[in-house]
């Protein structure tokens, strides 16, 4: 590795100050699980890493208004444990426990994985599919973006230079609503994912037809994507084969897959349709019974 | 640039000046001399340098010596007590947990942090836990044979 100025802040405004002083010279450095380990590789060569792991209060995980709240320094394995986020969210919690080995989970963290934008990663997925909106600092003060907005290509975010991630809010999710995390792995349980889906399904009052469906993607395109196509099939329907086929055929045209060791772009392609139809059809049942739960 | 750093690595703290690139794992081998945890991979996938820190296992190799600055670490060589072996070394020596030995460190080091957080595993979640402790010798039955009796000792 290069070497480097070390700066550890214990505010966030401080970070902010030494981002300024240094420009893009300057890497802000969370769980150091992705930039460490590209630092070795000579892949980056920062002149200066700025740490966030002293900075106060971005470890919370709080419930707020109808959403939960994740710091920016949350660890995935405290997301993944949290009885806050299991009991609210298990989507979410289910989904932390997919990423990588314990190991990892316990120094990654929910900020660096958003900065990082590996499209590979799975948290992102089930975010986009829920709606989470990304909380960001800079010398301009405060701002929120929704997640679909915040990925702008591979390893590229809509953070502007100089500005750093403090949270993310995570939409709670409506009355008779399904949601399911999965992901395809062909080789082994801590890989990366061939195909990750994330989907919710919303029922109309009757409880028999579908109200709103979100369909998420990873590992399928340069950031992670929403399947809309697929999902504008599916108001009013009851998901059936007919439909979830429909469905699956239209979200081989939403993806754009690389051929790597994970699979070729085809395989990829047809595995999408396949673990969207199963996303689907568990969001439905999970849809169905919470409508019948709660009546 | 150099940075001092307190560690406090078994229980006895250390105040140490590394280079800011060092990564945790070279400064308990090279700073130290603590050389039970190993480098096999470099990229946090194989686990054979997996120590705690605060408690938590992590991948030492991408860990810089700065993030531990005022921590606590605990390595291979902080879990027998005197002539003892922790229960987890041996199990380990008991059932055959290890052949080659270069991940044993790091597996038993995972498997005393799985212990702590559950005292009773089932296999399965002995698998998950241990699935980023690669070994290339065992097969992987007697290192889950090793901490079911490290665990049905350590409740005995």
């Amino acid at each position: 590795m290069n070497a480097f100025d070390y700066r550890a802040p214990r505010v966030v405004d401080e970070a902010l100050a030494v981002l300024r002083e240094y420009g893009e010279d300057a890497r802000v450095v969370a769980g150091g699980t992705a930039l460490v380990t590209m630092m070795r590789q000579h892949l980056v060569r920062p002149g200066c890493l700025v740490s966030l792991r002293d900075v106060q209060g971005l470890s919370r995980i709080e419930a707020t208004n109808g959403a939960l709240r994740l710091g920016a320094m949350v660890t995935h394995r405290e997301a993944e444990v949290s009885p806050l986020v299991r009991e609210r969210l298990p989507v979410l919690a289910e989904t932390f426990r997919r990423v990588a080995t314990v190991r990892i989970r316990h120094m990654a963290t929910i900020g660096g994985a958003l900065a990082h934008a590996d499209p590979n990663q799975d948290p992102p997925v089930t975010l986009l599919a829920l709606d989470a909106r990304v909380e960001v600092r800079g010398a301009g003060g405060r701002r929120e973006l929704p997640l679909g907005e915040f990925f702008r290509d591979y390893y590229e975010t809509a953070l502007e230079p100089g500005e750093l991630v403090t949270g993310i809010t995570v939409p709670l999710l409506a009355a008779a609503t399904g949601a399911t995390f999965l992901k395809f792995l062909p080789r082994t349980a801590d890989d990366y994912a061939t195909v990750a889906v994330a989907a919710t399904v919303t029922l109309e009052p009757d409880g028999e037809r579908c109200r709103e469906a979100r369909i998420a993607l990873g590992s399928v395109g340069v950031t992670p994507l929403r399947g809309r196509a697929a999902e504008a099939l599916l108001p009013g329907e009851r998901l059936g084969e007919r439909v979830l086929q429909a469905a699956g055929e239209a979200v081989k045209g939403e993806v754009d897959p690389l051929s790597d060791h994970r699979g070729s772009a085809a395989y990829k392609r047809e595995m999408t349709a396949v673990i969207v139809k199963r996303a689907l059809t568990q969001a439905w049942e999970a849809a169905r019974r919470s409508a019948r739960g709660t009546r | 640039m150099t940075r001092v750093v307190r560690l406090t690595v078994n229980g006895t703290s250390h105040d140490v000046e590394v280079p800011t690139y060092r990564t945790l794992l070279d400064c308990l081998r090279y700073d130290l001399g603590l050389t039970g945890s190993k480098e096999g991979c470099g990229v946090g996938v194989c686990g054979s340098c997996t120590v705690l820190l605060d408690g938590k296992m992590i991948s030492s190799c991408i860990a810089l010596a700065v993030f531990a600055d005022g921590r606590e670490v605990t390595t291979v060589e902080g879990l027998a007590e005197d002539e003892r072996l922790h229960p987890v070394q041996q199990a380990f020596m008991d059932a055959g947990g290890f052949q080659c030995g270069i991940c044993t460190p790091g597996q038993v080091v995972s498997a005393k942090a799985l212990l702590d957080a559950n005292a009773n595993p089932s296999d399965e979640e002995i698998r998950e836990w241990m699935l980023g402790n690669l070994c290339r010798c065992t097969g992987y039955y007697k290192i889950v044979e090793s901490i079911r009796a490290a665990a049905q000792r350590s409740r005995a």
